[in-house]
């Protein structure tokens, strides 16, 4: 098979294991299980980056994704004393809601594969994106961003800090 | 590969993060299912910037700043939650009603 059907081939792999786990963070009964499932749709986006020639982006999602919102997450659920096991959590909106979701989905897809019909991602390219590259476009082109965003992460620190302090 | 493969799927994944903020009734996983939907913009800014390799890095750039900001996020999010765990021993969104009219 040629590159291209592989690439085709991970890419519905994938897809696959996003959507199926995303319905399952979205629709499972157990509190733990949706945190472990959005794991899995984490993961299957970082392959896709990694699809895309994007592995220093894949990597910072397992990192600091996987590796520390999840965690996080899975912390607010025992500090709140979720009840572990299965339980009543959607409330009674569910078919509004599938509606809602579902006119979402149809109006954006109509609408990007109409604007984007016939554009193609050139995989001919055989290296991926250098990690030094992306380094040089975050501190010379992107580098006023890149502070914004250090000042926004203090103060969610400091503001995470004084919300959830006892005093 | 056509990019409205990677644009419907990020269509898709946004769909299923409205669907459960919009159905789930624990603060924690509204919050879980506003992460899907922030993958799934990032979904959609690294498959542009795959796309358009001429242009420069600013889609995967815009990735890990949105990655950054969702940290931010979350931080702030869960604290929110575990003070009104503290003050109302219940994170049932819809017993949080106090600020409606």
């Amino acid at each position: 098979m040629s590159a291209e059907t592989w690439q085709q081939v991970v890419f519905w792999i994938f897809a696959l294991l996003i959507t199926g786990a995303g319905v399952l963070v979205v629709t499972t009964r157990n509190v733990i299980h949706a945190a472990l499932w959005l794991v899995g749709a984490l993961m299957g986006a970082a392959a896709m980056y990694v699809l895309l020639f994007a592995e220093f982006v894949a990597w910072v999602q397992v990192l600091v994704y996987v590796g520390a919102i999840v965690v996080l997450m899975l912390f607010g659920l025992m500090l709140t004393r979720a009840p572990i096991g299965s339980a009543e959590f959607d409330n009674n909106q569910r078919p509004l809601a599938a509606l809602c979701a579902a006119a979402v989905f149809v109006v954006t897809s109509v609408i990007l594969i109409g604007a984007f019909e016939g554009q193609e991602i050139n995989f001919a390219r055989t290296a991926g994106t250098s990690t030094e590259s992306i380094g040089t476009a975050i501190f010379s082109s992107y580098v006023w961003p890149f502070e914004v965003v250090s000042i926004l992460l203090l103060a969610a620190l400091v503001g995470a800090v004084v919300i959830a302090r006892r005093d | 590969m056509p990019v409205s493969f990677f644009l419907v799927l990020s269509a898709l994944l946004f769909s299923i993060g409205i669907y459960g903020v919009l159905a789930r009734q624990h603060a924690v996983l509204v919050l879980l299912s506003i992460e899907l939907m922030l993958n799934a913009v990032n979904i959609n800014l690294v498959a542009f910037s795959a796309m358009l390799q001429e242009a420069g890095l600013g889609g995967q750039v815009f990735a890990l700043f949105v990655i950054a900001v969702a940290a931010a996020e979350v931080g702030v999010g869960l604290a929110i939650v575990i003070l009104i765990y503290r003050n109302r021993q219940s994170v049932d969104l819809d017993e949080l009603d106090l600020m409606k009219w």
